[in-house]
């Protein structure tokens, strides 16, 4: 059955398990525990940390991150539309991966800047609304 | 006038309504923030999204006289979605006409609530119009995300925050539950298309397919919660109780009938027949009847008149459910007809709950309505029509009393004679609260040293009489609502049809003469 298609997946899966099972078994079966307080300490970059990281922050990070995710995410709707864009602006199936000639539509150019416009009125509010002043 | 959904212009002509809220509300949002933030600029972006809401309703209209149709696609150009889209736009209506006021009293400046209004009103229209699960769920989303941004609008509001996080929260969770229906029936059928999963069940049978059966099971738990069934009702009271008063009519009435549009076309179109055999039905059955049990049950310990209304609007859709359980033509007219009335008596009684309100969201108990019929008897009046309607009292409680009387026909005609009897007792039972609540009005004297309530504002006041009046006239003279009702429905294929090969798979989206 369709089942079969599905076997590259789980050799896949396989792999990435055993993978991690091999790793870290490996490394505890031949590893020699001898800890010190350096050793013992969170690792952030090489420097000795500072303090506790549960600190308070400012709630303006969270906002800035919030636009950010959110027109990122926008964007990444631009890569299939880019992938597809030859069929999008043919009126008729491509032949070859060519669009035949005479058959040009804005079809995929429209649907575009149809979001993009929408995407732009976002900025223009956010913008306006002074949420992406920092004071 | 035909569409051709295959083509792109075909498609844009078909969604010309959803088209026209949607850049409304992105004209309305821009114009709302260039202005600074006064209670004067609010009103002006209220009259301009209820300006968008009537030229939406104009070419639903034009669309409805000129007979569109369609060929096969994504969308679906019938006359069940116009009179859907129809009865969104009253609600959104209303809502901006009650949120405006709203505003006003409680000081709340930003004039984003009508453009959220509007964009909710999108997704709803999405859903009413969805023959395509993409679309459907693009459609919930669209109009889930707008609402729980409205419920959490009135930031100094504790309660709102607390209602809008919950909601939020379990909400994305039983997005989540659809979302994965949505994709297991994709992975069984081959298809997000209603018209082609509807022929895949009819061709191989609804029961050879497991996948299909576990997808439409989450369907369910999705939709349910949306709209508001048992044992997925738990957030409905609370969620219903902190969001700001307008915005709960808003999701009492326009979310609700939302969710259940989507949901009877999901039922007829993708999964024809399986209504009549099997489990899906039982589990339909004992959903509808515990949504009827307890909701009614609950609300009768209810102290506060908006989780009072909150559990009824629960029992409300357990009698709704009946209407789509039958799974009839009678039954899907009887749904619309109940619709419109409740939409019109739920969203009246949310009004007179915010002409009684007091700054700061105080004054929601039901003993602070006591002795109203002596200080403000027109206001009195108006409640218990609306709370007669949703009893389905006959005459007083005017159009209330036909829609639950088409609900009860169209379950006996199909014999549901013990769903007819749950119906029927548990509304015996909701007369407990809707009655005691007129009682209060009308019999207990005003509490002493009780301020007058202060001045209806004009816009709740007009939407208060108006529904009061239509709730009437029309439960005099039931048949234009009837006759709306009877042309607009789904049309379904006859049951018998569904259960052989192919013919049941495509419902027509001709009206049945």
């Amino acid at each position: 059955m369709e089942i079969r298609a599905y076997l590259p997946l789980l050799l896949l899966m396989g792999f990435v398990i055993m993978n991690a099972v091999m790793m870290l078994g490996l490394s505890h079966l031949t590893m020699r525990s001898r800890p010190t307080a350096v050793k013992q300490s969170a690792y952030e970059s090489g420097i000795p940390p500072l303090g506790d990281a549960r600190e308070r922050f400012s709630v303006k990070f969270y906002l800035v991150a919030m636009l950010f995710i959110i027109f990122d995410i926008e964007t990444v709707f631009m890569i299939p539309w880019a992938s597809h864009y030859r069929q999008l602006s043919c009126a008729v199936p491509l032949s070859n991966g060519l669009c035949p000639a005479g058959n040009t539509s804005f079809f995929g150019l429209g649907e575009m800047l149809v979001f993009m416009l929408i995407l732009f009125v976002g900025l223009a509010y956010v913008w306006k609304k002074g949420a992406l002043q920092w004071d | 006038m035909h569409y051709d959904l295959a083509l792109p212009s075909g498609l844009m002509a078909a969604l010309v309504p959803e088209i026209i809220v949607v850049s409304g509300a992105m004209l309305l949002l821009l114009w709302a923030v260039w202005r600074p933030e006064s209670d004067v600029h609010q009103r002006n972006v209220a009259i301009g999204a209820a300006g968008v809401t009537l030229l939406a309703a104009a070419a639903v209209v034009y669309y409805m006289v000129s007979d569109a149709s369609s060929g096969p696609g994504v969308i679906a150009v019938d006359r069940f979605r116009w009179a859907s889209d129809l009865l969104f736009l009253l609600a959104t209506l209303i809502a901006i006409a009650l949120s405006s006021d709203f505003s006003k009293r409680e000081g709340i400046t930003t004039a984003e609530s009508h453009v959220l209004i509007l964009l909710a009103t999108s997704g709803m229209m999405l859903l009413a119009a969805a023959r395509d699960l993409i679309i459907l769920f693009l459609g919930i989303e669209l109009m889930s995300i707008s609402v729980y941004v409205l419920a959490g609008l009135y930031r100094r509001s504790a309660r709102a925050s607390e209602a809008a996080l919950k909601y939020f929260l379990l909400g994305a969770f039983s997005t989540g539950f659809l979302l994965y229906g949505i994709a297991l029936v994709y992975g069984a059928a081959g298809s997000t298309n209603f018209t082609d999963i509807g022929r895949v069940v009819s061709e191989r049978g609804f029961g050879a397919l497991p996948m299909l059966q576990i997808g439409l099971a989450l369907l369910v738990v999705g939709f349910a919660f949306k709209i508001g069934a048992a044992p997925f009702h738990m957030w409905t009271p609370d969620v219903y109780e902190g969001a700001p008063t307008p915005y709960t009519a808003y999701m009492a009435a326009g979310v609700k009938a939302a969710a259940f549009a989507a949901f009877i076309r999901v039922w007829l179109e993708a999964f024809p027949g399986t209504i009549e055999f099997g489990p899906p039905y039982k589990v339909l059955w004992w959903l509808a009847v515990a949504t009827m049990v307890i909701g009614n049950v609950v609300a009768l310990a209810q102290k506060n008149v908006k989780r009072l209304l909150a559990y009824s609007s629960i029992a409300h859709a357990g009698y709704i459910l009946v209407g789509v359980l039958v799974a009839t033509p009678l039954g899907a007219s009887a749904f619309l007809f109940y619709l419109v009335a409740y939409t019109l008596a739920t969203m009246g009684a949310f009004a007179v709950v915010i002409a009684l309100e007091e700054v700061g969201e105080r004054n929601q108990n039901v003993q602070d309505y006591a002795g109203l019929w002596r200080v403000r008897p027109w206001l009195a009046i108006a409640m218990a029509v609306f709370m007669l309607a949703l009893l389905g009292f006959p005459i007083a409680g005017g159009m209330g009393f036909f829609a639950k009387w088409y609900i009860l026909q169209a379950a006996l005609d199909r014999s549901q004679f013990y769903l007819s009897v749950y119906l029927v007792l548990t509304s015996v039972v909701s007369a407990g609260y809707y009655l005691s609540v007129v009682m209060v009005m009308f019999m207990r004297p005003r509490a002493e040293g009780a301020p007058l309530p202060s001045r209806v504002p004009r816009a709740t006041g007009i939407v208060i009489a108006a529904t009061a009046v239509v709730l009437l006239v029309f439960g005099i003279f039931p048949s234009p609502v009837l006759r709306f009702a009877r042309d607009n429905t789904i049309t379904i294929a006859p049951p018998s049809a569904a259960a052989s090969p192919r013919a049941g798979a495509l419902v027509p989206a001709a009206n049945s003469h």
